[in-house]
């Protein structure tokens, strides 16, 4: 076997520099697309290598590379995945093979540096979720912002400048925070390991204000209420590529970023004020799900619905606190977490798919307005399978991925108070009005006018695209575990790390 | 019997060279007039390029002081010194287009830009406060002619104006301290008054009296609020290819006599001009950044962003760790070596009879150049501090610096105030990648300009990638 064949590297600089590869070829390059994909395809075979040589039985970094980068400050190029990260790079090659697949046609402005921006994203966003030295995390996070911030642009909608800046805007004033903090615990630590970060001794009042610009940096990606509002703007006007990337792998480094730093480097604070996140994403899920009901915009309720899905992330992650200080085993600590894990990769899923959804039919009418369609079911009918099977998915239907994340949550909200797991089920009832009425008014019923008239059924491009997507909504609803049991090793190691005090 | 002792010249040998050949130059000036400019032109680059030579292979060479102490080379002055030197290179490469379209093409100008040179070189290598007071007034004097040079422009004659009095008034503040701080130790020399605070028994007082009136200068050299008056109006002022030239080396002698004055001077009294700088610091991030959203021309805008980018070189001296210290030249460099795109870009822009000064005339660059939108867009992000460009690592490593002080307060309000900073910033990429282009003109510039501005952005980009060499080169001068 080839142990030591850097992997996490192959899938981190092949899109990088088969993307300015592609960028170089000049813009109007017929080989742009094929070229694309082929660079997507290989990276995504390669990530799955990653999988299969994946050792589920430890919580120690698997696939660990390590070279000095900046040794003036001990700054090093320091790889590594565990059962957090692994799904999460999986899931960001897959979307961005159905980026470049969805902008196939639809893009025909600028090809070759739409589809560079998305591969050097792709490479970024992998680095993100490998880094295990804390600069080198801050130089990908932040790296990150420049290609979704042209992408939004450039390709975007008729208010794209006013919403890729508040993007950016929104996005690097969090992250500064997050500077802040790694450089604050590098003057503790003497170190920018993250490993070395997670077993500082901190005292009670440092613990805090790491933890809150932590939370700061991360809850704006995520995004958390109230500091959600790029994040509808941005779907809006960000071309279908772009809202897929965004809501697929974007949003999921907000929670990554909670797993890796905010609860094992500050588990006292995390404790200490665990009750504003489980706030904070109850608002969330409840008002958030109210406000996606009030939405004629296709785009702006799907981003609304985003995030009251990700609040069931950051749910489930901050109950195990409540789940601890209530029963002597925690067996529901583990349930939390994983089932926060499972809700991000499935709404990476789902989210992706469900733009794409969008995609198809503004490239077909170019509006997003409820009220302009229809009875598109008449005119689309396989379109319309699709477009109901993952509405059924985002509402969490049994069977579908979007059921075993909440359901998993839910469950063991149960464990740390009533009321939250209360709340937190009333998505179950708004999640499936927002979603299912919108099906309705879209969807079913009579041919609204000409226009739905003449629209014409996905082909095979489109078709090939959301039928990937739906067999693996399905396959990881009906059947979660080897997911599951790819993290479960870190999980417990998570909860072992958070659950003693570090003062 | 009195021994006669003659002083090591060798380790002045730069500087001797590069006055030998600027007075050389000045005689082709006189003698051949407007015919001999071009000769000039490629005698001073061949005279800086060996300049940079001689210096490259004195590194590593015993160094130490010489002239009676009253002058050093030091690690730390070959490298602003070979920095100065090369990017003075590209500079002159870059004004050279410019200015013959506009009829600047002169000798003077390259006599200028040598004289001045060599003023910034005698600033980075000076031990004694009358070699630090008499390179600085040669670097000026030089600037404040250059500023004066296009005669028939009313905007340039009053930025030369202000430039000149400003500067003025800043020298004699400066000179104002130096003779308080003469009077309470006794001498001039910098090693000498690092010795005698040290030993101490002197009137702290009075000595943090004459170092406010040397923060005064240093603040009014460097660009620091509240001594900031003159820098946007001689940006904006000035024909670009001087703003270029200002913009670029001379901070980093201003660094360089910052450093020799507060550092290996004042050390000791670090914790009288922490405070003072801590504000000069804040001040120019928060005012720089915030007034340069409001500009609507671009080398206004860079003159803001320049205050605010000297409150971050300011951010790594006030630390008063040899790690800040070398933050702040790491900062120093690369805003030299940013600053010099972001300029070489507005002079690629224009062309004979038209400036490209504005940010409405980068409107849809990508579509009409998407190579050089490309750069500049690389020179803006890194301006802006966004990894992985070099700006980033020189603000990080200021920031790491004062958060290891725990001046943690300072530090959040630059980090907070560079998002602000940002804005302008995209503000600048939106106009080139999001407008449709008004206007459908070829580059004029010549070929050997293209391939050095394009190198610039993408060293920028390099060192981005791999800052560690040029940060280990920083670490190393000041331990």
């Amino acid at each position: 076997m080839l142990t030591n064949f850097p992997l996490l590297s192959l899938v981190i600089w092949l899109p990088i520099i088969g993307g300015i590869g592609v960028l170089l070829n000049g813009d109007n390059n017929p080989w742009a697309r094929p070229l694309s994909l082929l660079i997507a395809v290989i990276t995504l075979v390669a990530s799955l290598g990653l999988y299969t040589g994946f050792d589920t039985a430890t919580y120690q970094m698997q696939f660990v590379e390590h070279a000095s980068w900046i040794a003036a400050y001990n700054i090093n190029y320091s790889l590594g995945i565990d059962g957090f990260s692994m799904p999460l790079i999986i899931l960001t090659a897959f979307s961005t093979v159905i980026v470049v697949v969805a902008g196939w046609e639809v893009i025909q402005h600028r090809v070759s540096q739409y589809m560079a921006a998305f591969l050097i994203m792709e490479g970024l966003m992998i680095a993100v979720f490998s880094s295990l030295d804390a600069i080198l995390f801050y130089v990908f996070f932040e790296a990150m912002l420049i290609p979704l911030f042209l992408v939004i642009g450039i390709w975007g909608g008729p208010n794209r400048v006013y919403a890729t800046i508040k993007f950016f805007l929104y996005t690097f004033f969090g992250s500064v925070f997050l500077l802040l903090a790694l450089l604050y615990l590098h003057h503790v630590t003497d170190s920018f390991s993250i490993l070395d970060y997670q077993q500082a001794a901190l005292s009670m009042q440092q613990q805090t204000w790491l933890f809150l610009a932590f939370l700061i940096a991360f809850a704006v990606k995520v995004p958390m209420w109230p500091v959600h509002t790029w994040l509808p703007d941005a779907h809006v006007e960000a071309p279908t590529g772009g809202s897929v990337i965004l809501a697929a792998i974007t949003l999921k480094i907000g929670g990554y970023g909670l797993i890796r730093f905010a609860l094992p480097i500050a588990p006292d604070a995390s404790m200490a004020l665990d009750w504003l996140v489980i706030g904070l994403s109850l608002i969330a899920v409840v008002y958030i799900g109210f406000v996606a009901l009030a939405q004629s915009d296709l785009k702006k309720l799907i981003a609304y619905s985003s995030i009251a899905h990700m609040g069931f992330v950051t749910l489930g992650l901050f109950i195990v606190f409540r789940i601890f200080a209530n029963s002597a085993t925690g067996s529901g600590a583990v349930l939390a977490v994983e089932g926060a894990m499972i809700q991000m990769i499935s709404h990476g899923f789902i989210a992706a798919a469900m733009f794409l959804c969008v995609g198809v039919l503004y490239d077909r009418m170019h509006t997003r307005e409820i009220s302009a369609y229809g009875g598109v079911i008449n005119t689309m009918p396989k379109f319309a399978g699709f477009a109901v099977f993952f509405a059924m998915a985002n509402a969490g239907l049994p069977g579908t991925s979007g059921f075993v994340g909440e359901f998993m949550v839910i469950l063991a909200a149960f464990q740390a108070n009533f009321w939250f797991a209360f709340l937190a089920a009333t998505t179950l009832i708004l999640g499936a009005a927002y979603t299912l009425w919108m099906i309705k008014r879209v969807i079913f019923g009579e041919v609204a006018n000409d226009n739905v008239a003449q629209l014409t059924d996905i082909n095979r491009r489109e078709f090939l695209m959301l039928a990937s997507l739906a067999a693996i909504v399905l396959i990881m609803g009906l059947w979660p575990a080897p997911i599951i049991d790819v993290m479960h090793s870190s999980v417990e190691h998570l909860l072992t790390q958070i659950s003693q005090s570090k003062i | 019997m009195m021994t006669f002792q003659v002083s090591n010249m060798s380790l002045a040998l730069p500087e001797m060279f590069m006055l030998a050949m600027a007075c050389i130059v000045l005689m082709v000036v006189a003698f051949l007039g407007k015919k001999g400019t071009d000769l000039v032109y490629r005698l001073s680059q061949l005279t800086l390029i060996i300049t940079a030579i001689i210096i490259y292979r004195s590194i590593g060479e015993i160094g130490g002081l010489t002239f009676d102490g009253t002058y050093i080379k030091d690690a730390f002055s070959d490298v602003l010194k070979l920095a100065i030197c090369l990017i003075n290179v590209v500079v002159l490469l870059y004004s050279t287009a410019y200015l013959k379209a506009r009829n600047l093409f002169k000798g003077e100008y390259y006599v200028l830009a040598l004289f001045s040179t060599l003023g910034m070189m005698v600033m980075v290598s000076a031990y004694h406060f009358l070699t630090l007071y008499l390179g600085l007034e040669l670097m000026s004097l030089c600037l404040y002619a250059m500023v004066a040079m296009h005669r028939d422009s009313s905007v340039a004659t009053e930025a030369a104006m202000k430039y000149f009095i400003l500067g003025a008034i800043a020298s004699g503040m400066l000179l104002y301290g130096m003779s308080i701080i003469y009077g309470v130790t006794g001498t001039l020399s910098i090693a000498s008054v690092a010795n005698v605070i040290q030993a101490g028994g002197i009137d702290n007082t009075v000595l943090s009296f004459g170092l406010v009136f040397l923060i005064i200068g240093i603040g009014f050299k460097l660009g620091a609020v509240p001594f900031h008056m003159w820098l946007p109006d001689v940006y904006h002022g000035a024909p670009t290819a001087v703003t270029l030239f200002i913009a670029t080396a001379p901070k980093i002698a201003a660094f360089a006599m910052a450093i020799r004055l507060l550092v290996d001077g004042l050390a000791d009294v670090h914790q009288y001009w922490q405070d003072m700088l801590i504000m000069l610091s804040i001040l120019s991030i928060i005012l720089g950044n915030i007034i340069a959203i409001a500009q609507t021309n671009l080398k206004r805008m860079l003159a803001y962003s320049t205050i605010s980018h000297v409150g971050f070189i300011l951010l790594g001296i006030l630390s008063g760790s040899a790690e800040g210290y070398a933050g702040s030249m790491f900062y120093a460099l690369t805003y030299a070596l940013m600053s010099l795109g972001a300029f070489g870009m507005i002079l690629l822009m224009s062309r004979q009879g038209f400036e490209a000064e504005n940010i409405e005339d980068y409107k849809g660059l990508s579509e009409r150049n998407p190579w050089y939108a490309l750069m500049m867009l690389i020179l803006m992000f890194s301006m802006a501090g966004i990894p992985p460009l070099v700006g980033f690592y020189a603000k990080l490593a200021v920031i790491k610096s004062i958060v290891d002080v725990d001046l943690l307060s300072v530090a959040i309000v630059a980090v907070l105030m560079s998002v602000i900073g940002a804005y302008y910033y995209l503000r600048m990429i939106k106009v080139m990648y999001f407008d449709q282009p008004t206007q459908q003109t070829d580059l004029q510039s010549p070929t050997e300009m293209r391939v050095v501005i394009s190198a610039n952005a993408l060293a920028v980009l390099a060192l981005g990638i791999f800052p560690g060499s040029l940060m280990a080169i920083c670490i190393s001068v000041f331990s």
